[in-house]
């Protein structure tokens, strides 16, 4: 049994959902190679090479791995998959767009977003909003998944693996990159974050969510998050939305401030330790899930936090 | 141009699903169901282009039970000019949906399919990209803009860090996010009108697809419960409590 995990990240750093992914093909037993594709990534496939656990490291490095492209990347994948058992990229963005095309053309079924390796062939997925557990089993011959970064560990250091250069995948050509508007932030990353403060439709404006909720992220060196409804109104990015169908987060401890607790909220964020409600309406779902509840006006009660966490 | 949109019929988003005490699932008896949200988004983002005159002809496609008809009627409510069940009572995974899609695209040879990002039920996030794969094209998912000029489209994509826009070629594989659009609201006329469009059904064996399932489901279990904590009178004392009790902050 060998396993592929097909790395994110920047060309210098790995992204830390990659290191969870790793940790998740640690659970199958086997041998773990990992996949860096990019243009001039070396150091990236170096950062893979000393994840604890990793034997290989396999280094595509041409001009049209970039931008990371969903077609380019998934032929390369598919041009090394007869090797391997199990496929595993972590369940983001990038993983996401990459994994099915692989899957389909392998003619094998897509495991998404599976929290727990019951055995190598069978796996434990939320699907319903989390509401629901499922336990599936594959019985396919190479095995595609996704893997929910939170229900991982990250994989430590000091592995010392060799880095092998492969020869590069087609270039499709059929998709290009215009551009990327990246929200700039010297925060930790949501996904990642021991500390969340997410504002929703109660901040009432953009203007509102980071004068009340910029000076308590810095503070708690926090993450900021946000429901959907706080996203569609443009009091935050989209990137920073928290459920169902935005990131999964679960951190130490949640703020939830001016958020009710739909359940596709509640989906994004009930695996936090701890999660704080502060809202104005003693009846909002979000109280059904807080270990520590605070009814009031944020406007007032945010500031007064602020200041007493000193 | 013709544009194809995949719709699923799934659980209402405001139902909070149970699963059934026996594991086997959860409980759909008497359960209402809708057309999947982002489905919906998709499908309103396909009769806009069909309205800015870029789309000429805007079919839906459902894939599953005899109800799906019903899924079909609202989108064509939104707009789109006809339906195409493939009706099934078998389990459909993505796999399987995605070559029924890939067969009655080959049949219909739109220049642009739309689907959502993820089904809300099976939360898998897989069915548009396989369909790309299949067919060999290009694809742009999490889209919350959508610009065809000419045999190109441009498309801004929702990523972690923030957006990304791609120009891929058409014919090409569109997934909506949230934020692409706001669905438009059918109106009584509209759905009258939905009832007379044309909706043909074909099974999956006319489309020569095996749609066996390959991943079996061993088990489904309710998520660990949290229950709600307590309610502190002030600030002073949360901030006590997170810090003696809790132990989350310093
Ligand atoms: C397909 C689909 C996918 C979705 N995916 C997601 C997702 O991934 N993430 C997500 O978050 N949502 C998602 N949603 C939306 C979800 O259903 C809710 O609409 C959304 O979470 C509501 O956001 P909210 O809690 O900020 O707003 P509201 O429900 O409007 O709640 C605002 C809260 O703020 C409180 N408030 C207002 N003013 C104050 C004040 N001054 N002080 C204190 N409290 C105040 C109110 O009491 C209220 O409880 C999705 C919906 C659909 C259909
Ligand atoms: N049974 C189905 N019939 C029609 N379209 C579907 C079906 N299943 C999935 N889709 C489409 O594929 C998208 C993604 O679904 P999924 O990959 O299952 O999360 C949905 O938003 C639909 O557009």
């Amino acid at each position: 049994m060998t396993v592929l995990v097909i790395a994110e990240h920047d060309g210098a750093l790995l992204k830390s959902a990659t290191l969870n992914t790793i940790s998740a093909a640690a659970k199958l037993g086997g041998d773990i190679h990992v996949l860096v594709a990019g243009a001039g990534c070396g150091a990236a496939a170096a950062a893979a090479a000393q994840v604890a656990g990793v034997a290989k490291v396999l280094l595509a490095d041409a001009a049209h791995y970039q931008d990371q492209g969903a077609e380019n990347l998934a032929a390369l994948v598919l041009a090394q998959a007869g090797a391997y058992t199990h496929l595993l990229l972590p369940a983001t963005s990038f993983g996401k767009n990459i994994a099915p095309r692989v899957a389909a053309k392998l003619d094998v079924a897509q495991i998404s977003d599976i929290v727990s390796v019951e055995a190598a062939d069978t796996f434990v997925r939320p699907i319903y909003a989390g509401n629901a557990l499922a336990t599936v089993k594959s019985s396919d011959g190479v095995k595609v998944i996704t893997v929910r970064s939170t229900a991982f560990e990250a994989a430590g250091q000091g592995g010392s693996a060799p880095v092998e250069a492969i020869a590069a995948g087609p270039d499709l050509g059929l998709s290009r990159l215009v551009g990327r508007e990246l929200t700039k932030s010297a925060r930790p990353e949501l996904a990642a974050a021991k500390i969340v403060v997410s504002g929703g439709r109660g901040m009432g404006s953009a203007e509102n969510y980071s004068k009340f909720l910029d000076p308590i992220a810095d503070k708690l060196n926090a993450a900021l998050g946000a429901s959907r409804a706080a996203v569609d109104a443009g009091y935050a990015p989209n990137d920073y939305q928290v459920g169902q169908t935005g990131k999964i987060v679960a951190p130490q401890l949640y703020l939830a401030i001016g958020i009710s607790g739909a359940i596709q909220h509640l989906a994004g964020m009930k695996d936090a330790k701890v999660i704080v409600a502060i809202n104005k309406d003693p009846d909002a779902p979000i109280f059904q899930v807080a270990d520590y509840g605070l009814i009031g006006d944020l406007f007032q009660l945010v500031p007064q936090l602020t200041a007493e966490l000193g | 141009m013709r544009v194809l949109v995949a719709v699923k019929r799934v659980v209402d988003y405001n139902v909070k699903v149970r699963v059934k005490a026996d594991g086997t699932g959860v409980d759909l008896a008497n359960v209402k169901m809708s057309m999947n949200p982002f489905d919906e988004i998709a499908c309103e983002e396909a009769v806009r282009l069909k309205e800015a005159g870029v789309a000429t002809e805007v079919v839906a496609v459902s894939c599953g039970v005899t109800a799906c008809q019903e899924t079909l009627r609202s989108a064509m409510a939104l707009g789109a000019d006809r339906g195409i069940l493939v009706e099934s009572e078998a389990e459909l995974q993505p796999l399987a949906v995605a070559k029924l899609l890939q067969a009655v695209v080959n049949k219909e040879a739109p220049q642009l399919v739309l689907l959502g990002k993820q089904a809300i039920d099976d939360d898998s996030n897989q069915v548009g990209q396989m369909l790309a794969s299949l067919m060999g094209w290009p694809q742009a998912t999490f889209a919350s803009k959508v610009v065809i000029a000419g045999d190109k489209a441009s498309v801004t994509r929702e990523i972690d860090g923030g957006l990304e826009t791609l120009e891929l070629k058409l014919p090409a594989v569109v997934t909506s996010d949230l934020r692409l659009n706001e669905p438009r609201y059918a109106a009584l006329p509209s759905i009258m009108k939905a009832k007379k469009k044309p909706l043909a059904v074909i099974k999956p064996s006319d489309l020569g697809v095996d749609v066996s399932p390959r991943l079996s489901t061993l088990k489904v279990a309710e998520p660990p419960k949290r229950s709600a904590g307590v309610r502190v009178p002030d600030v002073k004392q949360l901030v006590d409590k997170l810090r003696n009790e809790a132990k989350v902050l310093p």
